[in-house]
């Protein structure tokens, strides 16, 4: 069948958007920061970037509007867990809730709409090849580079890197734009590319994945590049199997990515030598600077 | 040595304050060039916040500073540094996830090469003789071998002033020696050392000069090699503070804590694993257990109170084999706990001292709690009880653990556990960051317990401390125990030599060569 | 701007918090409200002040509230102890499941112990759907936070093959929806409006704002959540109070989609709650994680879900505009929390 030929990028399309918002994710906790609000930076992304596209015919537009969607979003995130020092993980939840909500309101005009797809070549979009670069630019910064360093630096101690002079908060909003930024793409890839239309909460739980994806992948590019694609394959194969009428009931295979994320998370986390090297010790901890 | 007129650093009547605390008023010191000078005072007094402005990690309220003449402003740490100024902190900046050689490049300015700093670590670390290697991961590394990372990143910058605050609190006697040898050689070379301590004798052997705080003042501008350790610490503490008294040391008691080849794996990459360790204490005496910080002091803590289960026949309280029983448990059958930490461990923080009454014992005490439900009257009253027995002083009359000072919540914390007169009780630190009064008040209570019939174990970094009160001493070193000897029998040499264990090189003949 | 911090939590601040973050809300609903072309305050009243004039309307807004002020009481329990569970639709759901497996397996069977079963089955079924987070997290330290939000998709996706297969309605014309369920299979009604569930919420919350303030349990979740190692000093077992939290509120959400199936949707179908779940962590936050808060909170959130209706009738507004209401409300409680702790003062330091 032609679905052999064209199955690898399927399951290029469903793993791109896990791995590019959990590259930014990771940025963002290697700095010492959890937003969970990545699902709701993701949705946002997707209606702007849907609208973006709609209303200028453009969808490189939309891609461009899905970025500063997420970005902005960070940045309510941002101000409210680094400058007013509320509860990283109360304000990531807050994030995703506003996030769903306000791109459901704002999306009712796009319901049904034709979508504008990004320009492919031989399937394969222009953010495919792009998210293999950012993977690797990410692993070239954080572990190269004195940035890198620094960002490090900041998520291992905070108290350590204010004392040697680094600006951790400044280095913590960087970050956590970034990792709007990256959020916000991928859900402009979901709505430009994977599904070109708009559908209220279109993002389907992706953006957890992605937060469970960074754990998963202990906090590293490359293996997150994997994670990606694994995650990716899996969704892909539950489409394939419900398409091939195997007579398993269609919501248990919806249901193995969820669980796999389960299952996932599990081996990697009860591998305690392993997340105690890598998680960033200062995560999820308010910086509170004494003059 | 020649002294120029210029002095090289001045702080000029530096005054900070926090909210309501003047943690430094009218603070005035000369540092001259060449020159080793001790910055003086007991815990509190204000010495680490004077040398955070000066190192730019603070900002004083009012006052100025001088540098070679002319008046600068430290906005932050990269301005001292650039003018040549070094710190060595108390509780080291370092990232333990990272390599000795990115911890250091974190501090250098310029270009990022780690090859070439790599280099150059290994060259002045064997030229000063601290030994250090650029890949270790900083998390696997001793106390004192991190130290040297925190030493050898001020040395690459070329400094002429270097601070240190507190440098032998986590040292052997051994590895303090070849400290020294290092910051003389320091001074010769033409770079001044502020050494900020507490410990007296090291600073009559070492330093020039000595300005002393108290309280936030400058008491006194004295050289130390003309007072006595005696004098010193009268101007530190204002008085002399009257020493602790020492009763004969009986133990004809019976054997009220046991551990028995008492063994627990380390439960992570950094902690320290415990083996075989082995130790009696009897009804009416103090032990103490001596150690450098890191040796395995809080696994050992954990496993005696029962927050970490052990084999049930290597701990007996009172007869009774309770390695594998709760705290609550080992609470009913007399014992009683104090850690380290008063704030987050002993004590909650944002929590009235009433209900802190409850933290330790809601499982053993009726008037606290009864059928399950919390008696607040009763914490309230027990909560007064313990303020009025140990002088807790405090502002309102019930207030969060985090508003009072670090003496009056050990008192607190202490007198919370004593005021059940525990059968055995067990002690981590107990007068570290304390001041003076309340560490003495705090150790006579200790030795009153004692001598009333219960058995105290004292963990302690404090040698001073531990020749105090204690009857036995053992000494913890990675995990294991020395066994423990009669204090009279015991110098701090051989003890400094315990804690060193076996591992540590065999250094030369330690004199202070001039 | 400059936060600096209090010596002690400011107990006023405390209290106001919460109003002043509902005042913020209200300002920027009316912003939205003008944006779409309305005047705000029309909008306002029809939004916020309308339901409450009208008895039915007020009947509604109890009978709303009950499970967002069940749920959200056992959240807040869960909060308090630093135990996130975010996964309390997918409990409710599991909950509504087995409080729907009685009358959809025992369709004949009616008597009061049917409903008493129905109510303890949905108990059951939230509270093993909160065991699994909890036993992943204390045996592989697995974020419970991912786990139970997981599970809220598995739990949907069960739902869903359960009433489009085996339990769909023979005689319900193909629709994915179970069996109606009458009598017995019922919550009766106390008035015209409001049904034993609204008692059984607020009875709830009571008990549980009596557990946390009086009890030795309630002091150990505290101080699990203030400080971790104080409560092993304290000889709390952390998994244990993991479990407990986890089990609570995973309990209390399984009874709300028990109560649910039980009365307004009255039967099993593939929604069966507007977003409870997810709507009660909102309350638990707007209640200051304290029970009795929660019962305020848990009404006030059930007046933006029927002001969202109202206004869509009146003004064409999409009923979305609760969950960007309710976003923003959140937001607001956290941001003005941040004056509890921490003073605003202008300028830097000297």
């Amino acid at each position: 069948m032609d679905l052999l030929l064209t199955l690898p990028i399927i399951i290029m399309t469903a793993a791109t958007p896990l791995l590019l918002a959990a590259l930014g994710e990771a940025v963002a906790e290697r700095s010492g920061v959890l937003n969970l609000g990545v699902e709701g930076m993701m949705v946002m992304g997707a209606v702007a970037g849907f609208g973006g596209a709609f209303l200028t015919g453009n969808p490189w537009v939309g891609i461009l509007a899905a970025i500063v969607a997420g970005v902005l979003m960070s940045l309510l995130f941002g101000f409210l867990s680094l400058t007013l020092l509320t509860n990283q993980v109360a304000t990531g939840l807050a994030l995703t809730l506003l996030g769903l909500g306000l791109s459901a309101l704002v999306g009712e005009a796009f319901v049904g709409q034709p979508g504008v797809r990004l320009p492919t070549v031989g399937g394969i979009d222009p953010l495919i090849p792009f998210s293999f670069i950012l993977t690797t630019v990410v692993g070239y910064v954080l572990f190269r580079t004195k940035t890198g360093l620094i960002i490090r630096a900041v998520g291992n101690s905070h108290a350590a890197a204010h004392a040697l002079g680094y600006r951790v908060i400044m280095v913590r909003y960087l970050c956590v734009m970034f990792g709007g930024a990256c959020a916000g793409l991928a859900g402009g890839y979901l709505s430009l590319v994977y599904t070109p239309q708009w559908v209220e909460n279109m993002t389907a739980g992706r953006g957890w994945i992605a937060l469970a994806l960074v754990v998963f992948a202990s906090w590293l590019p490359l293996r997150i590049l994997a994670g990606a694609y694994l995650f990716g394959t899996i969704s892909i194969l539950s489409f394939v199997m419900q398409a091939q009428g195997l007579g398993i009931p269609s919501q248990f295979l919806s249901s193995l990515p969820y669980l796999g994320t389960i299952l996932a998370l599990v081996v990697i986390s009860g591998n305690k030598a392993l997340t105690r090297r890598n998680t960033p010790a200062s995560l999820g901890q308010p910086f509170v600077p004494d003059r | 040595m020649t002294k120029t007129e210029t002095p090289l650093l001045e702080a000029r009547n530096i005054v900070k304050v926090f909210g309501a605390l003047r943690a430094n008023d009218d603070v005035t010191l000369t540092i001259m060039p060449g020159e080793i000078h001790a910055f003086l005072g007991e815990n509190g007094a204000g010495k680490s916040t004077l040398v955070k402005m000066i190192y730019g990690a603070l900002q004083p309220t009012s006052g100025q500073f001088r540098w070679k003449g002319r008046e600068i402003i430290t906005a932050n740490p990269s301005v001292a540094r650039h003018l040549g100024i070094g710190m060595v902190f108390q509780h080291f900046s370092l990232f333990d996830a990272l390599t000795v050689a990115e911890n250091i490049a974190l501090a250098m300015p310029g270009p990022y090469d780690l090859a070439a700093l790599s280099a150059r670590i290994i060259k002045v670390s064997t030229s000063y003789g601290l030994p250090i290697s650029p890949t270790s991961v900083v998390g696997d590394l001793s106390v004192g071998e991190r130290q040297r990372i925190e030493i050898i990143r001020c040395l690459l910058q070329e400094p002429q002033l270097l601070i240190m605050d507190e440098p032998t609190s986590v040292l052997t006697p051994q590895e303090a020696d070849q400290l020294f040898v290092v910051l003389k050689r320091l001074a010769r070379e033409g770079c001044s050392v502020l050494y900020i301590s507490h410990r007296l004798d090291e600073v009559k052997g070492l330093c020039d000069a000595a300005t002393i705080l108290r309280h936030g003042k400058v008491v006194a501008r004295v050289n130390p090699k003309t007072e006595t350790a005696a004098s010193l610490a009268r101007l530190m503490v204002g008085s002399d503070i009257h020493a602790v008294r020492p009763t004969s040391s009986a133990t004809s008691g019976q054997s009220r804590l046991v551990l028995a080849d008492l063994s627990l794996a380390a439960d992570g990459p950094f902690a320290t694993t415990l083996k075989n360790i082995s130790l009696t204490v009897a009804a009416g005496e103090v032990v103490a257990i001596a150690g450098v910080a890191g040796n395995g002091q809080g696994e050992f803590f954990d496993a005696v109170s029962g927050e970490r289960p052990v084999g049930k026949d290597m701990l007996w309280l009172n007869g009774v084999a309770m390695g594998r029983a709760s705290i609550s448990t080992r609470r009913a059958a007399g014992a009683a706990f104090v850690p380290e930490e008063r704030l987050g461990h002993g004590a909650v923080p944002t929590m009235p001292l009433s209900q802190n009454m409850i933290l330790s014992r809601h499982a053993v005490d009726e008037s606290l709690v009864k059928s399950g439900l919390l008696q607040k009257n009763g914490a309230r009253d027990a909560a007064e009880r313990v303020i009025k027995t140990h002088d807790v002083r405090k502002g309102k009359p019930d207030p969060e653990a985090r508003a009072l000072s670090g003496g009056n919540l050990q008192k607190f914390v202490v007198g919370r556990e004593l005021d059940r007169t525990p059968s055995v009780l067990v002690i981590n630190q107990p007068t570290w960051g304390v001041d003076a009064g309340a560490a003495a008040a705090i150790r006579q209570a200790l030795l009153d317990l004692a001598r009333a019939g219960s058995a105290v174990l004292v963990i302690s970094q404090d040698l001073d401390e531990i020749f105090e009160i204690a009857d036995r001493i053992a000494v913890i070193s990675r995990g294991e125990l020395s066994p423990a000897k009669p204090a009279l029998d015991l110098s701090r040499e051989q003890i400094g030599l315990l804690m060193a264990g076996a591992h540590e090189k065999k250094t030369g003949a330690h004199s202070h060569a001039a | 701007m400059r936060l600096e911090k209090r010596a002690e939590r400011s107990d006023a601040m405390a209290l106001a918090s919460p109003f002043l973050a509902l005042v913020l809300t209200v300002i920027t609903a009316a912003i939205i409200f003008l944006i779409h072309g309305d005047n705000p305050f029309h909008a306002l009243y029809v939004y916020f002040i309308e339901p409450l004039t009208a008895l039915w309307s007020v009947e509604q807004l109890l009978v709303k509230a009950a499970p967002l002020v069940l749920i959200g009481a056992g959240l807040a329990v869960a909060y308090r102890a630093n135990v996130w569970n975010i996964g309390a639709e997918g409990q409710l759901t599991l909950g509504a499941i087995l409080a729907g497996m009685i009358p959809v397996m025992f369709p004949g069977w009616q008597s009061p112990l049917t409903l008493i079963m129905m109510m303890l089955m949905g108990i059951l079924g939230g509270m093993i759907w909160g065991a699994i987070p909890a036993t992943l997290r204390n045996r592989f330290n697995a974020n419970e936070i991912l786990t139970s939000l997981m599970l809220v998709y598995v739990a949907q996706l069960l739902l869903d093959w359960l009433v489009r297969g085996p339990w769909r309605d023979p005689q319900g014309f193909n629709f994915p929806k179970s069996i109606t369920f009458t009598d017995w299979q019922l919550l009766p009604y106390l008035t015209s409006g409001i049904h034993l569930g609204v008692v059984i919420a607020l009875l709830a919350a009571l008990a549980l704002g009596f557990v946390m303030a009086r009890t030795v349990k309630g002091f150990e979740i505290t101080v699990a959540g203030l400080s971790p190692r104080a409560a092993r000093f304290s000889g709390f077992s952390e998994k244990r109070t993991i479990l407990f939290c986890m089990m609570l509120s995973g309990g209390l959400a399984g009874l709300a989609g028990a109560i649910e199936i039980s009365s307004v949707v009255g039967q099993l179908q593939p929604q069966i709650s507007p977003g409870y779940g997810f709507a009660a962590i909102i309350v638990a936050f707007l209640g200051r994680l304290n029970p009795v808060g929660v019962i305020f909170a848990g009404l006030l959130l059930a007046l933006s879900y029927i002001g969202g209706e109202a206004v869509q009738t009146a003004l064409q507004i999409p009923d979305k505009i609760t969950r960007v209401i309710q976003g923003v409300l959140l937001f607001y409680v956290l941001a003005c929390d941040t004056l509890i702790l921490y003073r605003i003062t202008s300028g830097k330091s000297a």
